[in-house]
């Protein structure tokens, strides 16, 4: 089996210091929306300055290079085993390189390992065997602000007036959006998965985040749902950094899951802007990067 | 944009109102969950024996933050082998967390800016109002951007506590932010939160 470390490293870099094109694009889109002058017009415009000194440097776009999430789809015969030590391999060797800050810290004994690498949880490996002869690895880093200011309803919600269907889910993704004000770095994305239990919901709230922007759901009434959220969203004038203004969230993007009959779980992950994620595949002795 | 030069006078702090756009110079320190933590416990509230140099540090942080200003920001810094220090992504962390200490910390030590992201709550606007201080809102995310503007790292305490949650002494020219919150009780992130909220509950009382 190939080793790979380098070509992840190389994701690593990639993924820390250059944002992809679709989010850049969206970024510049949403600059000409803020009023000359205003202080949500100059963030944005520092935003994109950062964009490209990030990326002329091989430094990172964010300071906080997130939790490392990897989605790994392997064709029979890899061995996950060593995937998994050529990628733990790889983050600590980013982080020497300062293309990550080592983020893992022990939350027991409160001691940073300096390396990136904690627990078996740290990074977070997802594997998945495939039928394809490609192997796929994609990588998102997910900031702790955007993180922490991700929620999880069980509805009925009373307190908004949320029951167990798409009028619910509405409610309760706008009051996501207004609680986390600028704190997540707005202008955001937002994940949402409807369903599951506490732990899937969330985890898949990550997920439909690999997904490019503006694509909409397959469903037309959760696409008609991803764009209402992202213009109701954007009527409540938090705007970039929370300094006011039209730009508070770029996309929404949404996934349905099975639930139990009695739960009916709305997780929603919110994305900062400088929403990194990237991909390589290996095919044949080729690595391509996108 | 206003240019103001660390140390900073209470007359500064004063004339600064929310909205103001301002290029900061001069010497600052990072702190973060870790450092407010430690301030509070060791020197501030005394619930916690000093450790190590601990006390040799206080001594220097006095005189180092008095006047100056506090960043909540946990950096990726190369050199850490050879000491020789650089800030290579520096951008704001979020500082709401600093909220059950930020107002003791800020009037212990005479800090006037508090430097972050997100803006902070009712007790640091009252700490803003009495030390006088001012909230300075950076960009978050910018991080290549604003480490252009870190000249010189002086120096860092308590690296035991990680890269990201050390106390940086570092020098900056030209460091943009936005006041979002003045000495004179006025709040930027007060004001949104209010007005968002009313939107939010239009847009809930319509029909789907």
């Amino acid at each position: 089996m190939r080793d790979l470390t380098n070509e992840i490293l190389e994701l690593l870099r990639r993924a820390s210091s250059s944002l992809p094109p679709d989010v850049e694009k969206r970024l510049r889109e949403s600059v000409e929306k803020e009023a000359a002058g205003s202080a949500a017009r100059g963030a944005l415009e520092t935003i994109l300055k950062n964009v490209e000194l990030s990326r002329a440097q091989s430094t990172p776009i964010c300071q906080d290079t997130g939790t490392p999430i990897f989605y790994v789809r392997y064709p029979v015969g890899w061995s996950t085993l060593k995937l998994k030590a050529q990628i733990r391999s790889a983050l600590a060797e980013a982080t020497k390189k300062s293309y990550m800050r080592p983020n893992a810290v022990d939350a027991v004994y409160d001691k940073n390992t300096g390396n990136n690498l904690g627990g078996d949880d740290f990074p977070y490996i997802h594997f998945e065997e495939t039928e394809s002869d490609d192997l796929v690895i994609e990588l998102m880093l997910k900031g702790g602000g955007c993180e922490n200011v991700g929620r999880q309803y069980s509805l009925p919600d009373n307190s908004l007036g949320a029951g167990r269907d798409l009028a619910g889910v509405r409610k309760v993704v706008l009051d996501a959006v207004q609680k986390a004000q600028g704190q997540g770095c707005a202008p955001g994305i937002l994940g949402v998965a409807i369903g599951g239990d506490r732990g899937s919901s969330f985890v898949k709230s990550k997920e439909v985040l690999f997904s490019e922007m503006v694509t909409r759901n397959a469903d037309p009434k959760l696409a008609a749902l991803e764009e209402r959220l992202t213009s109701e969203s954007n009527e409540m004038g938090i705007g970039p950094m929370g300094f006011g203004g039209k730009t508070t969230v770029l996309d929404t993007k949404i996934i349905g899951l099975s639930r139990l009959p009695a739960s009916y779980f709305v997780s929603v992950s919110y994305m900062c802007w400088a929403y990194r994620r990237r991909k390589m595949t290996v095919r044949g002795d080729e690595i391509i990067y996108d | 944009m206003k240019q103001i030069t660390i140390p900073i006078s209470d007359e500064t702090i004063r004339e600064l109102k929310v909205g103001d756009a301002v290029a900061l110079s001069g010497i600052m320190v990072t702190g973060r969950d870790a450092a407010h933590k430690w301030m509070i416990e060791t020197f501030i509230k005394k619930t916690r024996a000093p450790q190590g140099a601990d006390l040799q540090v206080y001594e220097e942080l006095k005189k180092l933050l008095n006047g100056s200003a506090i960043y909540h920001c946990g950096p990726v810094v190369s050199g850490l082998d050879t000491q020789e220090y650089k800030f290579v992504a520096a951008g704001p962390t979020t500082s709401i967390r600093e909220e059950p200490y930020q107002a003791d910390v800020m009037k212990h030590f005479n800090i006037k800016g508090v430097i972050g992201k997100g803006g902070m709550g009712a007790k640091t606007l009252k700490g803003c109002e009495e030390t006088p201080g001012v909230y300075l809102h950076a960009i978050g995310g910018a991080a290549s951007y604003i480490a252009q503007t870190v000249t010189k790292v002086h120096g860092v305490y308590k690296l035991e506590f990680g890269t990201p949650e050390a106390l940086w002494v570092i020098e900056v020219k030209d460091f943009p932010v936005v006041v979002t919150m003045d000495a004179h009780g006025g709040s930027q992130h007060a004001e949104i939160d209010e007005a968002s909220k009313k939107v939010l509950d239009n847009l809930l009382a319509k029909p789907f």
